[in-house]
């Protein structure tokens, strides 16, 4: 069964072992660092190279690291950054061509990577990864690159305790506790008791790398402190989002005013989509050289908020700005439904961060909510 | 095959020189560059110039002087495709900051006997003038865009145009965006991608250097700027008025912000 296990305590010293161990099976161990000021996912050792009472300020279109005095490792919510980059590189080589003498021959690139152990994944970048796997690997066509690097990570989720300014994942169910799809999810506690993590499993590869380090049962009151910490994170969202009756509502009010409105701020820069863990889109980029015996295909990550993105045979079918930020917003949240029968939100909060200009999705919707819909109720 | 190699000329209206240099920049792919086409004319290199017609004409450099009224329609003639590029050649450059002024005012400053400096009131982009191929924007542009340009027109490619803003290569390289986390006014929302978002991967806001990208909202940003970052009226003049000064979208956005505002 894939089912959780009881939980277990692991101590700094153990969480400390558990990385080297990851290490030491050959995984790349990816983790948050810090680097001239900028908090992002970078290659770690172990638990020294983790920040150190780091916290994030977030709100619309603002971004401050805060420094704490505390031992918190992971004492914040997320990043610009999510962990699509490492599934879905933004610039890939698709295939490469020469031209001899007997025409042109095709390579494809060699990506033999080694498998990554990703540690501090938030619930929401977890949902994220289970929404790309639904566009990448359920579909009628299976992306095989990110199939490979996807099925060989090693997951080491971490539950929020701080939740942010523009998070809202409790409206959505996503987060602030990983349900599933994690091998490992700890949640960070500094206590009177000290500074220990409780562990649960979500995989034989999880309980299998537990066995090697040393742990013990967590005590029923350890159990406690987790939820109630978890609980009262779920009620510090900085943001909500009504779902309830949304995808019909959007439907119905596609003229809606507000979507001009908000085209009077929107920069249609793409910043949005370009953080969201779970936006997919791309473009393919063929070049050649000069001599015209060598082309190459990339694959680049692109948004729906350039003309381009909706160009077929003679125009844009999204020339406006109004009806490219409709776009980006139905499609998170409605037609994403029926394109594959979940969210193409997670609640992560980070296209309200990281707008230049602040456009926070939460209150776009709340004012679409606001009037509109007839003519006759549009059935 | 002994086809007879195209060729291509490259050609200086008034600029810095920066996107020929660019050109020399090249290395490896100077040379191949010889080799696919016969350099009939480039200043910046050699002094050798072969006559016209010519299959690809590079233009740099804006058109600021009387003479080059006349130069402009005859590199036109010569040219089976023109390429404007930089943003001299594509918007009127930095020298296009007299078009907001009286140019007798610095030429009187600057000259000892400024009558002897014929210059035209403003500073122009080709485009202005005759019918561009292609325009590459930036200053100068990355040389990556004028080789595939080049190779484009060599092997009947589609010539390659990717609107939009510096964002998208920002946050492709991975840089965290200095606008939101810094506080730094940067112009990358609203400016023409190409550079590969150099000056945020040195923790420096963009200053617009590619020129305005499709549909950009400057005002929005502007706004912005003002309000959460507390810039000034005279900052964001300033701002929007720099090496793409004369292009209408920045050029609106810093008449918008004049005090006292612009007559008319
Ligand atoms: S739409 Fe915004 S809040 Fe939702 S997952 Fe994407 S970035 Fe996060
Ligand atoms: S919202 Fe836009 S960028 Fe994101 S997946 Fe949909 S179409 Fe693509
Ligand atoms: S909503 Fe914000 S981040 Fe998205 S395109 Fe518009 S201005 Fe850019
Ligand atoms: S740093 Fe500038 S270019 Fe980069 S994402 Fe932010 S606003 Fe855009």
């Amino acid at each position: 069964m894939r089912g959780r296990s009881p939980a277990l305590t692991l101590t700094l010293e153990g969480l400390q072992a558990l990385l080297a161990e990851l290490r030491r099976q050959g995984y790349s161990l990816l983790g948050p660092s810090l680097v001239q000021g900028d908090f992002g996912h970078r290659e770690i050792r172990g638990v020294a190279d983790l920040p150190r009472g780091v916290g994030m300020e977030q709100e619309a279109g603002t971004f401050r690291l805060v420094f704490r005095e505390d031992a918190e490792l992971f004492g914040y919510p997320v990043g610009q950054p999510s962990w699509k980059p490492v599934f879905f590189p933004p610039s890939r080589l698709v295939w490469q061509a020469v031209r001899s003498a007997g025409g042109w021959e095709i390579s494809l690139p060699r990506e033999d990577l080694p498998p990554v152990a990703l540690l501090g994944v938030r619930p929401c970048d977890l949902a994220a990864m289970e929404v790309l796997d639904r566009v990448f690997l359920r579909g009628p066509y299976v992306e095989r690159s990110y199939q490979a690097r996807r099925e060989a990570a090693f997951i080491v989720a971490v539950n929020c305790t701080r939740p942010g300014g523009t998070c809202f994942c409790a409206s959505l169910g996503t987060g602030p506790r990983a349900r599933e799809g994690f091998d490992l999810a700890l949640t960070e506690m500094v206590t009177g008791e000290g500074h220990w993590f409780l562990v649960e499993t979500g995989s034989d590869a999880g309980r299998a790398l537990l066995e090697t380090v040393p742990h013990r049962q967590a005590t029923a009151a350890e159990v406690e402190a987790a939820s109630r910490a978890l609980a009262a994170a779920a009620g510090r969202m900085g943001r909500h989002l009504e779902m309830v009756g949304l995808k019909e509502h959007l439907y119905e009010n596609y003229e809606h005013r507000h979507w001009a409105e908000v085209a009077g701020r929107c920069l249609t820069c793409g910043n949005c989509a370009m953080v969201c863990p779970t936006c997919f889109c791309h473009h393919l980029e063929d070049s050649l050289n000069l001599r015209g015996d060598r082309a190459s295909r990339r694959r680049v990550q692109d948004v729906c908020f350039t003309v381009a993105h909706s160009y077929i045979h003679g125009g844009s079918v999204r020339p406006t700005p109004w009806s490219r930020y409709r776009q980006w917003l139905t499609h998170k949240l409605a037609t994403w439904q029926e394109q594959f029968g979940c969210l193409g939100c997670v609640g992560c909060g980070r296209c309200i961060t990281w707008c230049p200009v602040g456009i926070d999705l939460t209150a776009e919707v709340a004012a679409l909510r606001r009037g509109e819909t007839p003519p006759a109720k549009r059935e | 095959m002994p086809r007879k190699k195209p060729k291509l000329a490259v050609w200086k209206f008034t600029s810095c020189d920066g996107c020929q240099l660019s050109l020399l920049y090249l290395d490896d792919e100077l040379v191949e560059l010889a080799e696919c086409v016969e350099i009939a004319y480039f200043p910046e290199a050699s002094r050798r110039r072969l006559p016209g017609p010519y299959d690809i004409s590079l233009v740099e450099g804006s058109v600021s002087l009387p003479e080059h009224l006349e130069e402009v329609q005859r590199v036109r003639r010569l040219s089976r495709v023109l390429i404007a590029f930089g943003t001299c050649a594509t918007s009127g450059g930095i020298q296009a900051l007299r078009n907001f002024t009286d140019v007798g005012d610095y030429a009187r400053l600057v000259y000892e006997r400024p009558e002897l400096i014929p210059v035209l009131a403003e500073s122009t982009p080709i485009s202005q003038h005759v019918p561009v191929d292609l325009e590459l924007q930036g200053c100068p542009p990355h040389r990556g865009q004028v080789v595939a340009a080049v190779a484009a027109c060599l092997h009947g490619a589609p010539p390659p145009r990717t609107p939009a803003s510096v964002c998208l290569e920002c946050k492709r390289a991975g840089h965290i965006c200095v606008l939101v986390s810094r506080g730094l006014p940067c112009l990358g929302p609203v400016t023409q991608a190409g550079c590969g978002a150099l000056c945020p991967g040195c923790h420096r806001p963009c200053y617009g250097c590619f020129g305005p990208k499709e549909t950009p909202k400057t005002s929005s940003l502007a706004r912005w700027f003002r309000e959460r970052l507390g810039a000034k009226e005279a900052e964001l003049v300033r701002a929007f008025r720099l090496f793409y000064a004369n292009a209408p979208a920045f050029r609106l956005e810093s008449e918008a912000h004049e005090e006292p505002p612009r007559p008319g």
